[in-house]
C-alpha cells in the first residue's frame, strides 16, 4: 500500500509531535485534568508509603475476591470516561441545529461515538460483569479460589492493558472513527490510514486475550471446584448464568480475535480479506464480527439475570420460583444467542429465506427470556418483599427490560427492520436493554454484594437518589430516540437540517443530565459509605438474610473463604443450613493450601501494552523487543514450580476466633 | 417456615466433610487445557470458514492448481504425522519413568517439527517469489493466513518443546513436568488434526 505511505522515523515510528493534541482545547483540557488527578494519586500513594502494600496485596494478588474488586474499580473508572463521551454527543446533537455546526468537528465527533461504544462494552460492562463473577462465583460454590489463580490475575491485567491503550489514544494520536465494530472498508487502510483503527484493534486484542482466558478459568472453576454435595442442579442461579456466560466467552471471543487479526493483516500486510479489490469481501467481516457480537450481549446480560434471581429470591424471602425452568431458560438463551447474528444486518440482502430464519430465531429468544420474567414475578407473588436497593434495581429492570425486549422483537421482523435499520430506534432499543438489563443488574449486584466485599452496607440515601435519577433519566434520554427513530432519523449524525427535531434532542439531553446526577449520586454513595463505614458495619456476614453460600462466611471473607469446606444438601444451601440450626465449628482448624501471589501477570500485561503501542505507531524496534520479551517472561514464569503455600493453623484459628467474637457482638 | 421442614429431623445433616477435599496444584489443568484447545480450534474454524468464502476469489491471479505442489505437501504432511508418532513414543517412555528415552524422542519430534516448518517456509518463499504473495488475492490472503497460523502454532509448539527439554533435564520427570508434557502432547496432536483439515480442505480439494 505504498500510495498511503505515512512518514515514519526509526525511533518513533509514525509518532510525531503533531500527533499530540496540543491544538485541540477540549482534549488538552481533559489531559490536564487527568494528569493532575493521576499525579495527585501517585503522590498520595508515595506519601502514605502504599506502594509496597499495593504491590504485595493487590497488584500481584491471585485472590479472586481482590481481583474481582479491581475489575469493579476498572469498570467504574472507564464508566466515567464512557459517560463523558455520551454527554458530549448529546450536547453536540442539541447544539447542531439551524445552521450551527455544533462544537465538535466531524473527526472528533466520530471518535467520540466510536470510543463511547467500545469503552462501554469492553471496558465498562465486561469488567463489571467479570468482576462480579470473579468475586461471587467461588464463594457461591464453596471454593477457596478459582482453578487457575495466576491466570486470573493475568487476565485482569490484560483487560487493564487494553483499557490503557484505548485511553492513550485520547491523548496520543486519535482513536478510530468507524463506529464501535469498525466495519471495513471504512476501517481498511485506504479509508482509515492513520492510527485510529490500530488503537482499536490492539486495545481489543490485548483485552480479548484476558477475557478468553478468564472465561476458560471460570468454566473450569465451576465444573471442578464445587464443594461436596453441590451438584449442578443445586448451584445458585448466578453461578449457573456465570457458567453459561463463560461458555459463551470461550465460544465467541476467539472469533473476535481471529476477525481482528484478519483486519490487521489487511491493514499491515496489504492482504485482501475485507478490501474492495482482488476478491476481498467486506461483508465477511460483518458476518464474523457479529458471530462474536451478538453472543457478546448475552455474555453481558446473562450474569445480570443471575443477579436479579439472587436478589429477588433473597428480598422476597422465598426460594426462586421455577429454579429448573430458570436454568433451562438460561441454557436455551446461551445456545440461541449463537444462532441469531445475522439480524444485525438484514439489509445486507441475504434473501428472504435466510432473513426469515434469523428473524424467527431471534423472536424465539424472547420465549425463555419471558419465562424468566414470569419466574421473577411469581417469586415476588406472596413474598415478603423488602424494598432494599438491590430489589428496587431489580424491579426497575423488569419494567424497563420488558419494553426493550419488545422493541427488540419489533426489530427482529425483517421488513420492519428495513425501515428502522441503523436508526435512532435501534440506538434506543439497545440502550434500553443494556441499561435496563446490564447496568441496572450491575448496580443491583454492587448494592447487594458490597457488604460482603467490605463488611459494611452502602449508604441508602444516595443510593435512592442515584436510583431515581437513573430511572427517570433513562426514560427521558431514550424515549425521544424511539420517536425520532420511527420518524427515520439515523444514528451517528452530527448536524441536523430539520429544526423540528431539536426539541427531541433537548429532551434526550435533559435525560442525560439527569443520569449524570445519578452517576454523581453513585459516586457520593460510595464515598459516604466508606466515610460512615463504622455506622454501616455488618458483623454477621449475612446482612440481607441471604440464601446462598457466600453469606455463610464473614464479611469481608478471609483469604481462604471457608475455614471448613461446606457440604450442600439443597438449592439455597445457606438457607438450608440456617433452617437446620447449623452451628459454626469453633475448633479443629487445619492448615489451608493456597496459591502464592505473583508479579508475572502485571509484567506480561505491561509488555503487551508496549507491544500494542509499538504496533499502533509502527515502532518496529519496540515491537521486535517486546514480543520476544513476552515469550521470555512466560518461560521465566514457567520455571517457578513453587506456586502454593499453606496458611498455618494459628493464623486460621486467630481469624476464626475474631469472627466468633464479632458474631457474639452482633447478636 | 412450612410444617414439612419443621417435622424433618434436625441436626442430622452434616455441613462439613469429615475430610477436607484437597485440590492439588494442577488438578484442573487437563480440563482447562482442553477448553483452551477448543477455543483455539474456533480460531481455526474461522480461518477455515474464511478460506471457504474467499478460496475461489483469485482476483485475476493464480489459483491452487497453478500454485500447489502436492508431492511437496505430501512430504510435509508426512513430517508432521511422523512427529506426532514420535511424540507418542516420548509419552510412552515418560509413563515408564525413562527420562533419557523421553528426552531422546522429544528431540526426534523436534527435528521432524523443524523439517515441517522448513518445508513450509520454503513453500511460502517460493510462492512470494513468483508473485503469489498474500496480498495478491483474497484466495492467497486466506491461504497464507490459514496455513501460516498453523505454522505459527507449530513454532510455538517447538519453543515449548525446547523449554520442556530443559525443564525435564533440570527437574526430572516430576508430576508437574509430566502434566506439562501431557498438555504439550495434546497441543501437538491437535496441530496434527488441524493439519489434516488443511491438507484435505486446502490442498487436496484445491486440486479438484
Amino acid at each position: 500500500m505504498e500510495q498511503h505511505a505515512i512518514e515514519s522515523t526509526f525511533l518513533f515510528g509514525r509518532l510525531t509531535l503533531e500527533k499530540l493534541p496540543l491544538h485541540v482545547p477540549i482534549v488538552l483540557g481533559t489531559f490536564i485534568v487527568v494528569a493532575i488527578i493521576g499525579l495527585a494519586i501517585l503522590v498520595a500513594i508515595t506519601y502514605f508509603k502504599l506502594w509496597g502494600y499495593l504491590w504485595r496485596e493487590w497488584l500481584t494478588s491471585v485472590d479472586h475476591k481482590r481481583i474481582g474488586i479491581m475489575y469493579m474499580i476498572l469498570g467504574l473508572i472507564m464508566f466515567l470516561r464512557g459517560f463523558a463521551d455520551a454527554v458530549m454527543m448529546r450536547l453536540q446533537q442539541v447544539w447542531a441545529f439551524n445552521g450551527s455546526e455544533g462544537y465538535l468537528p466531524a473527526e472528533h465527533y466520530d471518535q467520540i461515538f466510536t470510543a463511547h461504544g467500545t469503552i462501554m462494552i469492553f471496558f465498562v460492562a465486561m469488567p463489571f460483569v467479570t468482576g462480579l463473577m470473579n468475586f461471587v462465583v467461588p464463594l457461591q460454590i464453596g471454593a477457596r479460589d478459582v482453578s487457575f489463580p495466576f491466570l486470573n490475575n493475568f487476565s485482569f491485567w490484560m483487560t487493564v492493558g487494553g483499557a490503557i491503550l484505548v485511553m492513550i489514544s485520547l491523548f496520543v494520536g486519535e482513536f478510530a472513527r468507524t463506529g464501535w465494530l469498525a466495519f471495513p472498508p471504512l476501517s481498511g487502510v485506504v479509508a482509515s490510514p492513520d492510527e485510529g483503527v490500530d488503537y482499536y484493534i490492539w486495545g481489543l486484542q490485548v483485552a480479548g486475550i484476558g477475557t478468553t482466558l478468564s472465561g476458560i478459568n471460570l468454566v473450569v472453576t465451576i465444573l471442578k471446584m464445587r464443594c461436596p454435595g453441590m451438584i449442578l442442579m443445586r448451584m445458585p442461579v448466578f453461578t449457573w448464568t456465570a457458567l453459561c456466560t463463560n461458555v459463551l466467552i470461550v465460544a465467541t471471543f476467539p472469533v473476535l480475535t481471529a476477525t481482528l487479526v484478519l483486519l490487521s493483516l489487511d491493514r499491515y500486510l496489504g492482504m485482501n480479506f475485507f478490501t474492495n479489490e482482488l476478491g476481498g469481501n467486506p461483508m465477511l467481516y460483518i458476518n464474523l464480527i457479529w458471530i462474536w457480537g451478538h453472543p457478546e450481549v448475552y455474555i453481558l446480560v446473562l450474569p445480570c439475570f443471575g443477579i436479579y434471581s439472587e436478589v429477588v429470591s433473597t428480598f422476597c424471602g422465598k426460594r426462586l420460583f421455577g429454579y429448573n425452568s430458570m436454568v433451562y431458560a438460561t441454557i436455551c438463551i446461551t445456545i440461541l444467542s449463537y444462532l441469531v447474528w445475522l439480524h444485525h444486518f438484514f439489509t445486507m440482502g441475504s434473501g428472504a429465506s435466510v432473513n426469515s430464519f434469523f428473524g424467527i430465531a431471534t423472536m424465539i429468544i424472547s420465549i425463555p427470556t419471558g419465562a424468566k420474567i414470569f419466574n421473577w414475578l411469581f417469586t415476588m407473588y406472596k413474598g415478603r418483599i423488602r424494598y432494599e436497593l438491590p430489589m428496587m434495581w431489580s424491579l426497575a429492570f423488569m419494567l424497563t427490560f420488558v419494553i426493550g425486549g419488545m422493541t427488540g422483537v419489533m426489530l427482529a421482523v425483517p421488513p420492519a427492520d428495513f425501515i428502522v435499520h441503523n436508526s435512532l430506534f435501534l440506538v434506543a432499543h439497545f440502550h434500553n436493554v443494556i441499561i435496563g438489563g446490564v447496568v441496572y443488574g450491575i448496580f443491583a449486584g454492587i448494592n447487594y454484594w458490597w457488604p460482603k466485599a467490605f463488611g459494611f452496607r452502602m449508604n441508602q440515601f444516595w443510593g435512592y437518589v442515584s436510583f431515581w435519577c437513573w430511572v427517570v433519566g433513562f426514560w427521558l434520554a431514550f424515549m425521544p430516540l424511539y420517536v425520532m427513530g420511527l420518524m427515520g432519523v439515523t444514528r451517528r449524525l452530527r448536524v441536523f437540517d430539520d429544526p423540528s427535531l431539536q426539541i427531541w434532542f433537548v429532551i434526550a439531553g435533559l435525560g442525560a443530565a439527569v443520569i449524570a446526577v445519578g452517576i454523581l449520586a453513585l459516586i457520593l454513595q460510595i464515598l459516604t459509605s466508606i466515610r460512615d463505614r463504622e455506622k454501616l458495619r455488618d458483623l454477621t456476614g449475612d446482612p440481607w438474610d441471604g440464601r446462598t453460600l457466600e453469606w455463610a462466611t464473614s464479611s469481608p471473607p478471609p483469604a481462604y473463604n471457608f475455614a471448613f469446606t461446606p457440604v450442600v444438601h439443597e438449592i439455597d444451601a445457606w438457607q438450608d443450613m440456617k433452617e437446620h440450626g447449623y452451628k459454626r465449628p469453633l475448633t479443629g482448624f487445619k492448615p489451608i493450601h493456597m496459591p502464592k501471589n505473583t508479579g508475572a501477570g502485571i509484567i506480561l500485561a505491561g509488555i503487551s501494552v508496549a507491544l500494542g503501542f509499538a504496533l499502533v505507531w509502527h515502532i518496529w524496534w519496540l515491537a521486535a523487543l517486546s514480543f520476544p520479551a513476552i515469550i521470555a517472561t512466560v518461560i521465566w514464569h514457567s520455571f517457578d514450580y513453587e506456586r502454593d503455600f499453606y496458611i498455618p493453623e494459628t493464623t486460621i484459628t486467630e481469624t476464626e476466633e475474631a469472627r466468633t467474637k464479632a458474631l457474639s457482638n452482633a447478636v | 417456615m412450612s410444617a414439612e421442614i419443621l417435622t424433618e429431623p434436625t441436626g442430622e445433616r452434616l455441613y462439613h466433610p469429615a475430610e477436607e477435599p484437597h485440590f492439588p496444584e494442577g488438578h484442573s489443568t487437563p480440563l482447562g487445557f482442553w477448553i483452551y484447545l477448543m477455543s483455539d480450534c474456533l480460531i481455526f474454524a474461522i480461518l477455515f470458514a474464511t478460506y471457504g468464502v474467499l478460496g475461489h476469489r483469485y482476483g485475476g491471479g493464480p489459483g491452487p492448481k497453478e500454485l500447489f505442489e502436492l508431492p511437496l505437501v505430501a512430504l510435509n504432511t508426512t513430517m508432521l504425522l511422523i512427529s506426532s508418532i514420535t511424540y507418542g513414543f516420548a509419552m510412552l517412555h515418560m509413563h515408564q519413568g525413562d527420562q533419557k528415552g523421553t528426552l531422546r524422542w522429544l528431540g526426534i519430534t523436534a527435528c521432524f517439527g523443524l523439517a515441517f516448518l522448513c518445508i513450509e517456509l520454503y513453500e511460502f518463499t517460493h510462492l512470494i517469489g513468483i508473485g503469489a504473495g498474500p496480498g495478491r488475492s483474497a484466495f492467497l490472503s486466506a491461504f497464507f493466513t490459514l496455513v501460516g497460523t498453523h505454522g505459527l502454532h507449530v513454532t510455538f509448539g517447538l519453543i515449548w518443546l525446547a523449554v520442556m527439554v530443559v525443564q525435564v533435564r533440570k527437574f526430572g520427570l516430576t508430576i508437574a513436568n509430566q502434566r506439562r508434557l501431557n498438555c504439550l502432547s495434546l497441543f501437538w496432536h491437535f496441530l496434527d488434526v488441524i493439519w489434516i483439515g488443511v491438507f484435505t480442505f486446502v490442498y487436496l480439494m484445491g486440486m479438484i
